[in-house]
């Protein structure tokens, strides 16, 4: 068996000097915690954190016809986005499975970029590049650039004095390209966490000034570096999919809970008849969440009615906020009406669960009223 | 690394002090470390026989389910109840208040199969290299 070298980003040295744990995610060599999971996870809810995501993947279409090619492309409808406005889509496979779920954003008319993630770069690219062929010129950016997340209730007070660009001029999924401090950037509203923050894709080798200069400003702020561990508790909290977890080659939208995602009127795409047939046939199976008072609900854990096996856990963790137990899992369509009584096998052993509709914890992105 | 010159070892991170024949155990200051934050605990039943290298329970941080295995053969005779209300005892004070499991150790001499402080300093160092 050969080892394959883990990728580390433009910050790795920073994050050793900050004493964070590294580990293999998605073949990178990342921060999973620093000072610990909770307290990152509670600094993203009641103050800011700050993210190196650089592992996540850009890659950029363009080209007169871009628009057009990207609609056959993904389930979501592009026309809607004007420039500087970003669209959640999943690319789907003929079948209806997911290829990859990811940001679209509108730079300009004929010029976007998908936010991937890091797990996918290389398939996306490739699917990307075969189905758009010669429509348009289709760029792996991902070397190129460095990501970060601000993200928290003091993410404006700790940014904007960075930039002279009006933090205030951007709502939830709208984007910029500013300076913040000499650095050029892409600036976005987006994030992972449900908290009102910013995404921020920064040219490789100023990434690191930014990362600093980040974290000098949100000292007063309270600003923490943050891990992967906390990225996840986060995103759990808000009932958001993650990849390989609660989507993948071979669960649709419609069976994640995204079908929202789906614009079944913009004309032809990539899955549009499988995903048409699996709604008029009825979906066999869906996502739900789940809450526990004791005992943590894990991935892989089957969820139980009785003692019948329904369905399956595919994320689960203790949430920082909530103390409490929770997950998202597919359960079989058929015991999903009505009020029901679950449980979740944890070791052998069924431990109640109350079904909840996510998001688990209230969400506080600056949505446009 | 904190480490207890009076206890011994297992390779599974778990440490026990024998007062006569009553073994006091729980889970070394590198174990909670390399977790993270403990969020969960669960602990035996009282008067269970339990076999070396057998669940005596489980600690769970954010991110990971770990189990807890007995260091020698013996019987539960008490438990650190207090631990389920406060698993974070665990990260602050692994040797004290943290306790998990005393149980009645069947062969006193079987601790000698066990790591003394010296020996479990280099085997973390071995694994962390």
């Amino acid at each position: 068996m050969t080892e394959v070298a883990l990728k580390r980003t433009p910050l790795f040295e920073a994050h050793q000097k900050l004493g964070a744990k590294l580990v293999g995610f998605a073949g990178w060599e990342m921060p999973v915690r620093y000072e610990g999971t909770l307290a990152e996870h509670q600094a993203v809810r009641e103050a800011a954190g700050l993210f190196d995501v650089s592992h996540m993947g850009e890659i950029f279409v363009t080209g007169e016809n871009s628009l057009e090619a990207l609609q056959r492309l993904i389930p979501n409808d592009a026309s809607r986005l004007k420039e500087g406005e970003v669209l959640y889509t999943p690319l789907c496979r003929e079948s209806g499975g997911v290829v990859d779920d990811v940001l679209l954003h509108r730079i300009a008319l004929d010029e976007w970029f998908f936010c991937v993630n890091a797990s996918n770069i290389e398939k996306d690219f490739e699917w990307i590049q075969s189905k758009i062929g010669d429509r348009a010129e289709v760029l792996n950016e991902s070397p190129n650039w460095v990501q970060l997340a601000l993200q928290g209730p003091r993410s404006v007070a700790i940014l904007q004095p960075l930039t002279p660009f009006l933090l205030n001029n951007l709502y939830y999924y709208q984007f910029a390209q500013c300076r913040v401090t000499d650095v050029p950037v892409i600036l976005a509203r987006t994030g992972y966490t449900g908290e009102d923050g910013f995404e921020l894709y920064i040219p490789k080798e100023k990434g690191l000034s930014l990362w600093n200069a980040l974290l000098e400003a949100g000292q007063k702020e309270g600003l923490k570096p943050v891990g992967l561990a906390a990225r996840d508790t986060l995103r759990l909290e808000m009932g958001y999919p993650l990849y390989g977890h609660e989507l993948s080659d071979t669960i649709t939208p419609l069976e994640a809970g995204v079908g929202w995602t789906i614009a079944w009127d913009k004309g032809a795409f990539i899955g549009k008849e499988a995903l048409e047939k699996q709604k008029a046939e009825g979906i066999a199976r869906k996502l739900i969440g789940l809450e526990t008072t004791e005992g943590i609900p894990r991935e892989g854990y089957s969820i139980l009615m009785g003692e019948q096996k329904v369905g399956e856990i595919t994320s689960g963790t203790h949430s920082p906020s909530l103390k409490k137990g929770i997950a998202l899992g597919w359960a079989r369509s058929e015991f999903l009406k009505g009020e029901k009584e679950f449980s979740i096998g944890i070791r052998n052993r069924p431990v109640a669960a109350k079904r909840v509709k996510p998001p688990f914890w209230p969400t506080h992105v600056r949505k446009k009223t | 690394m904190n480490v207890q010159a009076d206890l011994k070892y297992t390779k599974d991170h778990e440490w026990i002090r024998l007062e006569g024949k009553q073994g006091t155990i729980g889970i070394t200051d590198h174990a909670q470390e390399e977790l993270g934050d403990i969020v969960y605990v669960e602990l035996p039943a009282v008067g269970q026989q339990i076999q070396k290298s057998k669940s005596l329970g489980v600690v769970e941080s954010v991110k990971a389910v770990s189990e807890i295995l007995a260091p020698v053969n013996g019987k539960v005779v008490e438990v650190n109840s207090a631990l389920n209300g406060k698993p974070e005892q665990i990260n602050q004070d692994p040797y004290g208040k943290a306790w998990m499991v005393k149980m009645e150790v069947a062969n006193p001499s079987d601790l000698d199969d066990l790591m003394n402080v010296e020996d479990y300093k280099k085997y973390v160092q071995e694994e962390k290299a």
